[in-house]
């Protein structure tokens, strides 16, 4: 059973989803910030630099650079070092970071950026799909998806506590979606400052570059040594099924709110028909659940908050009792049809004995809306699955066939 | 749930406003979300803006199609956008204009209502800056929000002089729809 949110209303404000994550990060203590501007994360950003302009935040460089590339090789040899890094781009700003992220994650260092979720060029859209952090998902990353500014605020420091963990020490996403959750006010409780003074201890790593006892991070790995490398980071991707969970915890223990762990689940327990998805999604599938539940229709949601690790056990679980599973995806892998999400939870299912039919739909491309009919819409062909069998296992929703 | 969307033309501050309306409903004791419709935003283009007031929180995040309240901050749009599409039988469109409402041939069966924003603003603030004027009209016509809630909401984010303007246009707009004749 969930534990309970406890938010009080009178510690409420209303602000923007990108000034909420950049107080967050500024409460979290960051020694060392690299970022470059790009739309829609470009509030967070410039929150920070008014924070650091201000003097908000103490024993903590702001690096300007001239690209993503920069920004996060910047924080390679700053984590490194031992500093608490953060940085936070999105889209093309992602792709281009690419070669940087896996020696991030390849030299266990546990930076924590934010994701403002946007689709990638050609053709160019500056509006949100997942695209941009799904095709990053073998870099060796934690992949975290929240559903609200109230939780992508609480997720980052949770995501420092994961990452920085000594079992663990690799690098997190934490990613909300671009313009939905970047630009949207609405109230929350910022993330307090005495709490997470609490609830994130210091970073203090066992090894860190330093002249006067000097080592090599990174440096080279004949084929004697690579696989214990990734087999290494591949453990800690593991253990962090478990962290993810207990930092959950944790942080409802000293906050009083609770998303999820690794998933969530919302009115599951009787349901024939659960729907996957990640992200801001997530709400307006929960207004839609509601409304068919007085029409008995039996239907739930499975939230998944953890994209890397994949959750796979914690999927199987909440997925035992129902009829048909339909997932759906902001993104897809051209030349399979398939959302990666879709993909994952079929593939973590076989070899099991759960046989459900699953069923999967791409949605939201480069900013198209999300309507609350759409979502019927996929319900109501659920339960035609449900009766008579599969007729498509994965396809695109809302395809205006007179532009094809 | 209360739906509101607000034209406007890029730079008249159309996104404020809904922020504004958001700030000020939640210190009324509702739950409320607002934000843009997110566009590669230009001077003088035309805009929308959102804002969803409701009792519980709120958790939809799609665009509104059926607004409750739809504002339009500038006449010249009704030219070029159908603003009140998808409004609501029973909803209030709001124009800032000069002329009466029964002048304008709108296709929608709710109230119209217009109020002279930009003289209130000229009058009173000294510039045609009509968004938070156009904010205390809403809360008038509708009774949705407290016209203080939103003259707060405004000072606290233009502190000082302009704040105070701002305030005094915003309840001048707001007595003139409240004495409206329906």
């Amino acid at each position: 059973m969930a534990p309970e949110n406890k938010i009080d209303k009178k510690k409420m404000v209303v602000v923007e989803g990108s000034y909420a994550v950049a107080h967050a990060t500024k409460v979290c203590r960051p020694n060392v910030i690299s970022a470059y501007p790009i739309t829609p994360q470009t509030h967070i950003v410039e929150d920070l630099s008014q924070f650091m302009a201000d003097g908000e935040i103490p024993n903590c460089e702001y690096i300007n650079v001239e690209s993503e590339f920069s920004a996060l090789s910047a924080l390679v040899g700053a984590s490194a070092a031992g500093a608490r890094c953060y940085s936070a781009t999105t889209s093309q700003g992602l792709e281009l970071m690419h070669e940087v992220l896996f020696n991030i994650s390849g030299m266990r260092l546990p930076v924590v950026m934010t994701i403002a979720n946007r689709a990638v060029s050609a053709p160019i859209s500056i509006w949100n799909d997942h695209q941009d952090a799904i095709s990053q998902r073998d870099t060796g990353w934690l992949q975290l998806y929240a559903e609200n500014t109230q939780e992508i605020s609480d997720m980052t420091a949770q995501a420092f506590k994961i990452s920085e963990d000594k079992d663990i020490l690799m690098p997190s996403m934490v990613c909300m979606d671009g313009f939905i959750l970047s630009h949207v006010y609405e109230p929350i409780v910022l993330l307090e400052q005495d709490l997470t003074d609490e609830f994130l201890p210091a970073f203090e790593p066992d090894y860190i570059l330093d002249p006067k006892n000097p080592m090599s991070f990174g440096a080279f790995a004949d084929p004697n040594y690579y696989t214990e490398f990734r087999y290494l980071q591949e453990q800690a991707m593991q253990k962090s099924l478990k962290k993810i969970e207990d930092v959950a915890n944790e942080f409802y223990d000293v906050y009083g709110r609770y998303y999820g762990g690794l998933i969530d689940e919302y009115r599951t327990d009787d349901a024939d028909i659960i729907i996957m998805a990640m992200g801001s999604i997530i709400g307006t599938i929960k207004d839609v659940i509601d409304k068919l539940r007085d029409r008995n229709v039996k239907v739930g949601l499975l939230k998944v908050r953890s994209f890397r690790p994949f959750p796979a056990a914690a999927i199987k679980n909440a997925l035992k009792d129902a009829k048909v599973v339909v997932v759906l995806d902001k993104n897809i892998s051209l030349g399979l049809n398939e959302g990666a999400l879709f993909t994952e939870t079929k593939s973590s299912l076989y070899n099991t004995k759960l046989d459900v039919p699953i069923v999967g739909y791409m949605i939201g491309h480069g900013g198209r809306d999300i309507k609350v009919d759409l979502i019927e819409k996929i319900i109501d062909e659920a339960q035609d699955v449900m009766k008579t069998g599969i007729k498509i296992e994965s396809q695109f929703t809302d395809l205006k066939e007179e532009l094809l | 749930m209360k739906e509101i969307r607000i034209h406007g033309r890029g730079g008249q501050g159309s996104v404020t406003a809904a922020e504004l309306l958001a700030v000020a409903a939640f210190a009324d004791g509702k739950f409320s979300q607002a934000f843009p419709a997110f566009g590669v935003e230009r001077r003088g283009a035309p805009v929308q803006a959102f804002t969803r007031i409701n009792n519980e929180p709120i958790r939809l995040r799609s665009q509104i199609y059926e607004p409750d309240y739809v504002i339009v901050q500038d006449p010249t749009l009704l030219e070029v956008v159908d603003v009140a599409s998808g409004l609501k039988e029973d909803g209030i469109l709001i124009i800032n204009s000069d002329f009466d409402a029964d002048t304008f041939n709108i296709d929608t069966k709710a109230k119209i209502m217009t109020v002279n924003a930009t003289k209130i603003a000229l009058d009173i603030i000294g510039r045609p800056i009509v968004n938070t004027v156009l904010l205390g009209a809403f809360a008038g016509a509708t009774g949705e929000i407290e016209a203080q809630s939103i003259k707060e909401a405004v000072k606290e984010r233009f502190p000082g002089k302009i704040g105070d303007r701002n305030a005094e246009a915003i309840q001048e707009a707001y007595n003139m729809m409240k004495g409206a004749k329906i």
